[in-house]
């Protein structure tokens, strides 16, 4: 195929194969796929942290609060692959002055704001002790440096200095309150990510009422899958770059392993229960979605998204006697399974025509050549990639939550 | 009489209520829209094709491109046709090159020359909007920037739309993409600004063989809406529920 001579959106990285409508093309490209991923990720750690907070699972009581601000990280990354896919990105306001209810994306803002008012509150009730301690020990700082310093922490506050037993406790109750409260919010925030691709009819691949749950608990298990990786690897780069032996413990990360496992195993009932169903049912659309699934795609569903993504982490975290580097293998294969997963859903269900005569094949801008091609190309997906860390490097100078308490 | 606190506080409260209710149920109506509302509306568009006239010539897919300044040479169009050839084997070959623009003028098709005893039976199809009575583009849209005229026709607010696509994905037809130039969604309207003018969309007017058609379907005089009414027309993918508005004569069941 010629390329075209006008640049229209989605037509530079899509490769069409017998008929397929003029008019289409991938119009959703890696950051749609990025997008599930992140919100998936905020989902996901926002629970484990919950699972300390509500269910009282003491033992995960370090990697909760670091768990909980990576979250926010990752919550403020969630929005941006949205906003570089737009075509008119300086109306993306719209979504918020003007939202149309009666689709999905319209949610977003409220939704999106909902959860960062609960996690913001939550990590502030956790923090007040901290914040109240540091707006004291720097009072009378000298210096610029000092002072803005005191003046931050104490606007942190937000003039709560009452750190006695009682507020304490109701600082708790909050914190309890709120990470309850968040659980079924961070299912909707994702639930609602699925549903965008779930609700839509003309997408034989897309539409099923699976599709929110699918990407629920996938969200959870990649969630903590990479808190766990996060929080391990920071850990012992902390302890091998003092020299001393490493405080990381097998229970800690092995009991929100556990956790993982059990998702994981729902989370691939229920991929093969929508592909069974599918099989099973056979309707107009299975003749194309079965060459897309058993054919063109076969090397990313099969191969990379179940085996390398799924099966081989199971058999990995379901050996006995587990060590940290077995589980932090798996957690990171679990990872790209996840990805893979998002991958396959976004861009395999583009992979066919409405037509179901047609294919169309996705090609990743590598190197950019223009502003598109690097948004919505492999550059601006490691961007997106990259900013959660960054931000938690940010977060975590102000609210230390690696540091023993 | 001393009024009691929760007179008071009653009669406070349904203030407050009428004073956030009021805007929101009376709605100041534009003079056109107080207008539109008041008269029911006679008037929906419909679009009629005759496959067993279309020649595939591509005037319609040329004169659309020019009326409604789509890039010439882009691969895109608000209108397009497409070529079928389903051979005695009961295989089936489809294409639509450069959305039939320049017409079919040879007999290859996805790559292959069948021989003229293969083949079965052969025909054209235009495509177009269906204008959908229950539009999923309308719906989808996050902002509201696509919206369902009385007349039936769907517009784009070239003005309103942030671009996510979500309407291009939500068409079961194809017919949305994004203008190269304007980077907002786009899609056949009917030629919205001709036909309210009474005028004819330009796809119509450039059909030689009268394949295209455009009438009122709720006008019973009206020719088109005679035809749609009268004989066995089908619509496409009726199974989305859309409710196309765009309505074939002579569809065969090898069109997609």
């Amino acid at each position: 195929m010629t390329p075209d001579p006008v640049m229209i959106h989605g037509m530079e990285w899509t490769v069409k194969e017998l008929f397929v409508y003029p008019n289409e093309s991938i119009n959703w490209g890696i950051m749609i796929v990025m997008y599930p991923y992140m919100t998936g990720l905020v989902a996901g750690a926002f629970v484990l942290s919950a699972l300390y907070h509500v269910a009282g699972k003491t033992e995960l009581k370090k990697i909760a609060k670091f768990a909980l601000l990576f979250s926010m990280a990752l919550l403020l990354v969630a929005p941006m692959p949205l906003l570089l896919h737009l075509q008119q990105p300086l109306r993306c306001e719209e979504v918020f002055f003007t939202p149309h209810f009666t689709s999905a994306i319209a949610a977003f803002g409220m939704i999106f704001f909902i959860y960062f008012i609960i996690v913001a509150s939550e990590i502030w009730f956790i923090h007040r002790k901290f914040f109240v301690a540091q707006s004291m020990a720097r009072q009378g700082a000298q210096g610029v440096f000092g002072r803005v310093a005191w003046l931050f922490y104490t606007v942190l506050t937000l003039g709560a200095f009452n750190v006695d037993e009682k507020s304490l406790h109701d600082d708790e109750k909050a914190v309890v309150f709120l990470a309850g409260l968040g659980i079924p919010v961070a299912c909707f925030l994702h639930g609602y990510a699925g549903f965008i691709f779930g609700s839509v009819k003309a997408n034989a691949l897309w539409m099923t009422p699976l599709m929110p749950v699918i990407f629920i608990v996938s969200a959870i298990v990649s969630g903590i899958a990479l808190c766990i990786l996060t929080y391990s690897i920071i850990s012992l780069w902390r302890s091998f770059r003092a020299g001393t032996k490493t405080t990381l413990e097998i229970e800690e990360v092995s009991k929100a392993a556990k956790y993982l496992l059990t998702f994981l195993i729902l989370a691939i009932t229920l991929e093969l229960l929508d592909m069974v169903f599918r099989g099973y049912t056979a309707m107009k659309s299975w003749a194309i979605l079965r060459s897309v699934i058993f054919e063109k795609d076969i090397i990313n569903i099969f191969v990379l998204q179940y085996v390398v993504g799924n099966l081989v982490p199971l058999i990995l975290l379901l050996i006995p006697r587990p060590t940290i580097r077995r589980i932090l293998i798996a957690v990171a294969m679990i990872l790209f399974g996840v990805f893979m997963m998002r991958w396959n859903v976004v861009i395999g269900g583009q992979a066919f025509s409405l037509s179901f005569a047609g294919f169309m094949h996705y090609h990743l801008p590598i190197i950019p050549h223009n502003l598109e091609t690097y948004k919505e190309g492999l550059f601006g997906a490691l961007t997106i990639a990259s900013l959660p860390f960054i931000f938690f490097w940010i977060f975590n100078k102000i609210i230390p939550v690696l540091d023993k308490d | 009489m001393q009024p009691s606190r929760r007179k008071f506080l009653k009669t406070v409260c349904a203030g407050a209520a009428s004073l956030i209710a009021a805007p929101v149920i009376l709605k100041f109506l534009e003079p056109g829209e107080a207008l539109a509302a008041m008269e029911k509306s006679k008037l929906r568009w419909a679009f009629l094709v005759d496959t067993h006239k279309c020649i595939g010539c591509g005037f319609c897919v040329k004169a659309c491109k020019n009326e409604n300044e789509i890039p010439y040479d882009a691969s895109v169009s608000r209108t397009w046709v497409e070529r079928y050839v389903v051979k005695k084997d009961g295989t089936v070959l489809i294409d639509s090159p450069k959305a039939g623009r320049d017409g079919f003028t040879s007999p290859e098709v996805e790559g292959q020359t069948p021989e003229a005893q293969d083949i079965a039976k052969a025909f054209f199809v235009p495509k177009l909007c269906n204008q959908c009575e229950n539009p999923p583009c309308v719906q989808v849209c996050p902002v509201g920037a696509t919206y369902q005229l009385k007349e039936g026709v769907v517009l784009v607010d070239r003005k309103w739309c942030i671009g996510c696509g979500y309407c291009i994905a939500s068409c079961p037809y194809g017919a949305r993409f994004f203008n190269p130039q304007l980077k907002v969604a786009e899609k056949c309207t009917f030629c919205y600004h001709r036909i309210k003018k009474g005028m004819k969309p330009a796809c119509v007017g450039a059909c030689p063989v009268g394949a295209r058609q455009i009438g009122n379907i709720k006008d019973p005089e009206d020719p088109v809406a005679k035809v749609i009414t009268t004989s066995r027309v089908a619509v496409l993918k009726d199974e989305y529920g859309t409710d196309p508005q765009v309505y074939y004569l002579g569809l065969d069941r090898a069109v997609r």
